[in-house]
């Protein structure tokens, strides 16, 4: 079903980005730069760039650990040292990561943050992370509040709390860190690169509603997301990667080519998907094939908005530099109300003309996963289309049950098929 | 269930303070809010989850505010489990369990505070499957600045206010809310009351009681609830109770999902006396008095932000909750502290170690344990909380 | 005749159903699962040969002249109970022979002599006693030889022991190392060759009675019986050695099988040992969704084990000791690790034995509810099927519940509701042959 695949330049391209990017964090000391510990989900990484600040982004260390499978000896660290089995694992992961030497995921060891930058976007378990942190490091934190969705809206009012706090507490802050001064017009170009990228991303992510789609919209997805939801939104690198990524997949589409699986190209696009959910990380690989494996595509999925809901039409706005910020901040999926996450789904559902759905449920992650059952009932009851619902966890390899998970996506699959033989 | 036998019944009137406080507890179908709301047809109720929100802004628009703090340990949980995966802690499935069962009816509208990420998203649930009904997600400030926390969570008291105020047809202007604080001061003080002469002498206020006087005041309205307490103190005061060679302890974690009755009595079997907790913690979240001039909404705010006890829920600005349990303990001399969280709880397990930490620093010894609102068996805590107790009894320490 | 076959892998069991060309059920079998997968399809393929062989040699008889419905009863009972009597006398002889090579090993050989004697002297019990147990229409407590022979084994064995002879638990070892390895390799003789011994077994009027008898089942014997597609489904599904193509989930043979023995069933549960699933069909038995229980096996039939267990009672007492129930009680966990804790902790709390262990038939009940309400609630017709449904108790609680939540149901529960999942898939082994030949007359 596939053939054997090349490494696309485009992966090339962001393999050499991160890999400098963790170089000058090695380097941070000598070069004298400052380190700033943030969270994805409403990152700021312009304003931080403004201030020529190095970001490093503890949950992007749990994943890339999970991957290499390092997180079970990290959990069980942190477990000795008090952590309860019932907690988050991504938490868990990075104090035992602290714990081993905080050896980051390239090898080199990763240098302690000069501040800890508490933006916490839909999730409350961030706000108890940094406190963690704040614990074994001798540094400042700065609190960013970011208010949730629950009405399902952002209000003037929930916009200019965080334009407040961004401006009055955040801003002054980071002056005072890098003994450099807030420069406006700096952000504006940096936010007018990022709109950029934010096209070409959307242009990909939505590519997936040709049939075959040439991508896959979650296991290849969160590949593709790397760039623009880390370190790396507003500079030139990620405005180049994204072209090349498009040019990419614009070349798929006429050669009508499949998603790049690691077991080369998937050609006989079976069932088309949508997942909710964060991927499991430690047996990531194993995951993934028990899709492609049955022909399964992932059309679209929510997990590829934890950064930014791009593809609903927000784009980062250089004439107002903050709001947007602001805006962005509160934007991202795990900061909508259910609700507003089953339209978003059911959308996706309809517009990429899905099988069904599916819902890997993360014990961690209790942003995700309470209420999905809701989510898989209201969802089945709007499209009539085939919901599944499996769980596993984000790093802790305990809670990968393969055969169980391999069992339900099998009967799942089959249950398509059924319904498909019946029509 | 109830596996542990009755405390020790309490007799006369202070006997039918409790029964009554009791059979408020027990009534997970609200029947007394709907007798509350039968004697005017404008009269409104608003359900509010753990762990506070400023029950003064719903006074002044003219509603009672009733705490959904769960279905206990005598619940049976039929369809709520459908809704929770297993990894997700039980105060959300009974909740969910009242609701569709329709005991939840008597409620006019329902207020999620921002406490966790599973309480958010219940926000969401109750909106989908109310959708005729007022359900808020309210969202504390973790800015503390006047101008930015303050002001946003002026805005969104305001927006609550408002809300109930057009379902009773009362306007919450600033007289009504100060007076609505003044009502509350009385609470609090009330509250202040109880909780000192727990410190002072801990046989004459068992925990059940204590807690089910305290519980009380998420049912009745604030003035009755008032009046309660006081007369609770009074009798208890004259009640002739005697000291037992019980350890003084100290229990943090509690403060949303509420530990079964039975819990406590066995705490307090196992040789413990409770002289500081938070249960039902938004009862006396903000402490001391709150402003009863000026800019009102400003007072709550200042109070939320300036007067209230530390929660895992909330940012640890000053990082102080260490070296604020420690003194708090200092202060109502526990000889040790229980770390009591629900299962899956992360605000209070994530909590934990740093107040490990702390107590360690300090010398205080502590034990820890989880429950859920429904545990029905105590034999370990029994063992756990008995040899904690024996220990510092014969050594002062563990 | 052209066979279709199901076989469904359990974890405890393996079952294995043959349906003829109009899709009727022509044989059945099942076995203990075993630590392979492999032989266990096939001893339970076997054996559901066997009884469609007896299944055809009804279908004969009954199409004979002369030959009374009773009389057709007894020498088909007579038949089975003598074939099943052969078959388990050659298990015992690989046994023996699995027995004495054991003792050939060099650290028996101060007690092999003693050893060798009570060996014979323990299966010339279990050959006598065999007489007894394999007698028409008696209902053994179980098929398997592990259990037949094992129970006979500890007997005759302990009686040896207390009689001066080895220690007990030598004797009993010898059995325990061996009985894999008897399990594990298939009946040498074939099916003719067992027949035609089980006929020389008969009672001589039922010989002699019937005419031609002896030419009848040879016949038989030789009927050709065409495997003509294999589906295999269940837990350990992805080791049977089929084609992937042939390999079913479980979820679609149970919802299938649920339909076909129900046709109107639209909502099934299964409660099995270690899981328990809930199935949305449609009116053609085509799952439309389904739910299983996470991976801990709260909930699940295993927890009432553990239960029985604790109080040192068998499995079949829990049921009928909690109808006795007077009062509810309200049991919390369904937890397998704390069952136990709990359970003496309320008996120490002074709560009755029977009121308890129906509050934990009620605590099952109430886990499986919420997978079906995960699934999309209970529709009418409601099919209960897996082990936990010969259980009374469970029963009434489940059907309680339902129409507490669902209104009034109907609820189906078949006897050998065992089978439903490769009744599964047998019917799609026949429809996919269809879908071949439809597919190859198109082309």
């Amino acid at each position: 079903m596939t053939v054997e695949a090349k490494k696309d330049a485009s992966q090339e391209r962001q393999k050499a980005m991160i890999a400098e990017h963790f170089n000058k964090l090695s380097r941070a000391k000598e070069d004298g730069r400052k380190v700033v510990y943030t969270f994805v989900p409403g990152n700021l990484t312009e304003l931080l760039a403004n201030f020529d600040l190095l970001p490093v982004l503890p949950e992007i260390n749990a994943l890339q650990s999970g991957m290499r499978g390092k997180t079970g000896d990290y959990i069980h660290l942190a477990e000795k040292s008090g952590h309860s089995e019932d907690v988050c694992t991504y938490v868990k992961a990075d104090i035992g990561m602290l714990k081993s030497g905080n050896i980051g995921p390239t090898g080199e060891k990763l240098p302690p943050p000069d501040l800890l930058l508490l933006s916490y976007t839909g999730c409350f378990t961030f706000l108890k992370w940094f406190e963690l942190l704040r614990e074994e490091y001798d540094c400042p934190v700065v609190m960013l509040h970011t208010p949730y969705q629950g009405d399902g809206k952002i209000t003037e009012e929930m916009r200019q709390y965080v334009a407040g706090q961004i401006r009055n507490v955040l801003i002054p802050e980071l002056e005072k860190l890098s003994g450099k001064k807030f420069d406006e017009d700096r952000l504006r170009e940096d936010l007018k690169r990022s709109a950029k990228a934010e096209d070409d991303l959307v242009w990909v992510l939505e590519s997936a509603r040709h049939k075959p789609s040439p991508i896959d919209a979650y296991f290849g997805g969160v590949y593709y997301i790397g760039p623009i939801f880390t370190s790396f939104r507003g500079s030139q690198d990620a405005v180049e990667y994204y072209e090349l990524l498009r040019g990419e997949i614009e070349e798929r589409i006429k050669l009508g080519l499949g998603p790049v699986t690691p077991d080369g190209v998937l050609n006989e696009e079976k069932y088309r998907v949508v997942v909710e959910g964060p991927p499991n990380w430690t047996s990531f690989r194993e995951f993934w094939k028990m899709f492609y494996g049955e022909g399964a595509v992932v059309v679209a999925s929510s997990y590829t908005k934890v950064g930014g809901l791009y593809d609903r039409g927000f784009r980062h706005n250089p004439d107002q530099p903050i709001e947007t910020l602001a805006d962005y901040c509160m934007g991202c999926y795990t900061n909508l109300n259910l609700p507003d996450r089953i339209k978003l789904l059911e959308n996706y559902i309809n517009d990429y003309q899905a099988d069904g759905f599916l819902i890997n449920s993360v014990k961690s992650c209790n942003s995700f996963s309470a209420g999905q059952l809701l989510i898989l009932r209201e969802l089945e009851k709007r499209t009539g289309r085939a919901g599944g619902f499996i769980e596993s966890d984000l790093v802790d390899p305990r809670y990968f049950s393969a055969a169980n998970i391999k069992n339900r996506l099998e009967s799942y699959f089959q249950m398509i098929e059924a319904k498909r033989g019946k029509a | 269930m109830t596996i542990a036998a009755p405390a020790e019944t309490a007799t006369g009137r202070l006997g039918e303070l409790i029964a009554r406080a009791e059979r408020l507890y027990e009534d997970l179908d609200f029947k007394a809010v709907a007798e509350w709301k039968s004697k005017d047809k404008t009269r409104r109720a608003i359900g509010f989850l753990p762990v506070y929100v400023p029950r003064e802004v719903i006074h002044a628009a003219g509603g009672l505010p009733v705490g959904i703090m769960g279905g206990g340990d005598q619940t049976e949980i039929v369809r709520g489990d459908s809704y929770f995966q297993s990894y997700i802690c039980h105060l959300p499935r009974s909740v969910i369990e009242l609701l569709v069962s329709g005991r939840l009816d008597a409620m006019d509208g329902f207020l999620f505070p921002s406490i966790c990420d599973v309480i958010r998203n219940l926000s969401g649930m109750f909106k989908l499957l109310k959708p005729d009904k007022y359900v808020h997600y309210f969202d504390l400030p973790q800015n503390f600045q006047r101008g930015l926390g303050g002001r946003f969570y002026g805005h969104e008291m305001r927006e609550v206010a408002t809300a109930v105020g057009r379902m009773t047809g009362i306007e919450p202007t600033d007289d009504r809310l100060r007076e609505s604080i003044r009502v509350y001061n009385l609470n609090r003080k009330a509250i202040a009351e109880l909780l000192k002469l727990r410190v002072d002498k801990p046989w004459l206020v068992p925990a059940t009681e204590y807690y089910l006087v305290l519980r009380a005041g998420y049912m009745l309205p604030v003035e009755e609830h008032t009046a309660l307490l006081n007369e609770y103190v009074q009798l208890v005061k004259d009640s002739g109770r005697r000291p037992m060679d019980n350890i003084r302890v100290m229990v943090r974690g509690a403060f949303c999902e509420q530990p079964p009755l039975a819990l406590l009595r066995t705490l307090e079997r196992a040789g413990c006396y409770l002289v500081d907790d938070d249960f039902v913690v938004g009862t006396r979240l903000v402490h001391g008095q709150v402003a009863e001039q000026g800019d009102p909404w400003d007072a709550l705010a200042d109070a939320f932000m300036h007067h209230s006890l530390p929660t895992p829920s909330v940012y640890d600005e000053r990082h102080t909750k260490g070296e604020l349990l420690v003194r708090k303990a200092r202060e109502v001399r526990a000889d040790g502290v229980l770390l009591m969280a629900p299962s899956f709880c992360d605000p209070a397990l994530l909590d934990q170690p740093m107040l490990q930490t702390a107590l360690e620093k300090a010398g205080i010894p502590f034990t820890s344990f989880k429950y859920s609102e429904d545990t029905g068996q105590f034999q370990v805590i029994r063992e756990q909380a008995g040899t904690f107790a024996d220990a510092i009894k014969l050594w002062g320490t563990v | 005749m052209d066979c279709f076959i199901g076989i469904d892998l359990g974890s405890t069991t393996t079952k294995a159903v043959i349906l003829d060309g109009q899709g009727r059920i022509v044989g059945r079998g099942i076995t203990n699962s075993r630590s392979n997968y492999d032989v266990a399809a096939q001893v339970a393929k076997q054996e559901a040969f066997t009884s469609a062989r007896f299944e055809l040699l009804s279908r004969e008889l009954r199409a004979r002249e002369g030959i009374s419905e009773s009389e057709r009863e007894r020498l088909q009972s007579e038949l089975l109970a003598a074939y099943r009597h052969e078959l388990f006398l050659g298990q015992l002889d690989a046994l023996e022979a699995h027995c004495r090579n054991d003792l050939q090993n060099p650290r028996f050989a101060d007690s092999r002599r003693e050893l060798t004697q009570a060996l014979e002297v323990i299966l010339q019990g279990i050959r006598e006693q065999a007489k007894a147990i394999f007698v028409a229409e008696s209902v053994a407590r179980s098929d398997f030889f592990r259990d037949i022979a094992g129970s006979a084994f500890i007997e005759n064995a302990s009686e040896i022991s207390r009689g001066g002879g080895p220690a007990f638990d030598s004797l009993v070892g010898m059995f325990d190392r061996n009985i894999i390895p008897v399990e594990n390799q298939p009946e040498s003789r074939g099916f003719e060759e067992l027949l035609m011994a089980a006929y020389q077994r008969l009672p001589g009027d039922l010989r002699e009675g019937h005419a031609g008898l002896a030419e009848l089942l040879k016949s038989i014997a030789e009927t050709e019986l065409a495997d003509v597609r294999t589906v295999g489904t269940g837990y350990g599904r992805v080791r049977l050695p089929f084609p992937k193509d042939c390999i079913r989930s479980e979820i679609l043979c149970h919802g299938l099988g649920a339909h076909l023995m129900f046709p109107d069933t639209a909502t099934v549960l299964d409660i099995g040992g270690q899981d328990t699933k809930a199935i949305q069909v449609d009116e053609q038995g085509v799952v439309t969704s389904f739910q299983m229980n996470d991976r801990c096996a709260a909930g699940c039939g295993r927890y009432l084990g553990y239960i029985a267990d604790e109080m040192n009672i068998g499995l079949h007492e829990l049921g009928p000791m909690a109808l006795e129930s007077k009062r509810r009680v309200k049991i919390n966990s369904t937890c397998t690790v704390f069952a136990g804790a709990e359970f003496r902790d309320r008996l120490a709390a002074g709560q009755a034995r029977e009121d308890i262990v129906n509050g934990l038939h009620r605590a099952i009940i109430l886990r499986a509810m919420s997978l079906l309400a995960r699934s999309g609630g209970i529709r009418n017709e409601f099919t209960f099927t897996g082990g936990v449904g010969k259980n009374p108790a469970a029963v009434r609680a489940l059907r309680e519940v339902a129409e507490e939540n669902y209104g009034k149901l109907i609820l189906n529960i078949a006897p050998d509701s065992i089978y439903t999942g490769a009744i599964g898939a047998a019917t799609f082994a026949m429809r996919d042959m269809a879908g071949v030949k439809a597919g190859q007359e198109a082309a």
